[in-house]
């Protein structure tokens, strides 16, 4: 079996208005010097396949739906 | 002509979709369940606004991989008219047959109000009722309807004039780029919109604005009676 984290995040220059609200929360908490928060997704995926097969199936799936590709970049972790 | 109303777990303006229709056409619409692999033979396909699916993911997203969507696929392709509203619209960008995306909105509260759209192409299978730059007045009630799209998509869909409607100058609801409301494909038969027309076609709604969008698509004069 095979384990893989998958992290979606929103692509450079595409807004992030939940990660700004964030940011702003942690001001709020009294954290200072955060420059910037940016808002992502993690999925944890187990396959029973090997680690070799798994990769190229893993991207698929961001491809074709874990991953909005017109707003968001992934990347596959196998762990 | 005949139309099909697309209906998915977690769709709930399905029954104003429906009820606008019959009212419209004097027909009441076939309904399809997302599962369905087959639709009836329609002239226009309605994805109705909701939560398909919770939201889960992101709006619209696992509705636009159920089985349904394979047949709208095919009948878009064909040049049927496929009309997504609020969710529809999010569903018809993730099932890529329209462009871009819908996030967000910008300041990140569900926003549920009357706005005002300025047409922007009235030379389109459902705006042929409307005056090229009327603006109209249009319900709205959503989470994620800031549009965006890289530079090269925003500026071929500017220039092929796929842009359908606008919020009104200095009204922008969400955040979206080029204060877009509604979008078609390049085809033009293909046609997605956060606002909801439906919600819009009879003096007891406190206007009829919506209501030619219906009757472009459904090829009626204005006001003719079903």
């Amino acid at each position: 079996m095979t384990k893989a984290r998958i992290t979606v995040t929103l692509k450079k220059g595409v807004l992030d208005p939940q990660g700004k609200a964030i940011e702003g929360g942690l001001s709020a908490l009294g954290f200072e010097g955060v420059d910037s928060v940016r808002q992502g997704k993690v999925f944890d995926v187990e396959l029973q396949t090997s680690a070799n097969n798994a990769k190229s199936s893993l991207s698929e799936m961001c491809e074709k739906l874990l991953a909005n590709t017109v707003i968001e970049d992934y990347q596959v972790e196998i762990l | 002509m005949i139309s099909s109303v697309i209906l998915f777990p977690g769709s709930n303006r399905d029954r104003d979709m429906i009820t606008a229709l019959t009212k419209i056409s004097g027909h009441k619409p076939n309904l399809v369940w997302h599962t369905d692999t087959e639709i009836p033979k329609s002239d226009l396909i309605l994805i109705p606004g909701g939560f398909s699916y919770g939201d889960y993911l992101r709006s619209g997203a696992i509705a636009a991989r159920s089985p349904v969507m394979n047949e709208i696929r095919s009948a878009a392709e064909k040049g049927i008219r496929v009309f997504g509203v609020c969710n529809g619209f999010q569903i018809l960008t993730e099932a890529q047959l329209l462009p871009g995306a819908l996030m967000r909105n910008a300041g990140l509260k569900f926003v549920c109000k009357s706005v005002k759209l300025k047409v922007e192409n009235a030379e389109t299978d459902f705006t042929r009722l409307y005056q090229q730059g009327e603006v109209i007045a249009c319900p709205i009630a959503h989470h994620d309807g800031n549009y965006f799209a890289d530079e090269n998509t925003l500026n071929s869909i500017e220039d092929n004039h796929q842009v359908v409607f606008r919020y009104a100058q200095g009204t922008n609801p969400n955040g979206s780029l080029n204060d877009i409301a509604g979008i078609m494909n390049a085809e033009g038969n293909v046609l997605g919109m956060m606002p909801h027309p439906e919600n819009l076609i009879e003096d007891s709604h406190g206007g009829m604005d919506g209501r030619r969008i219906f009757e472009s698509a459904l090829n009626m004069l204005s006001g003719e009676a079903a």
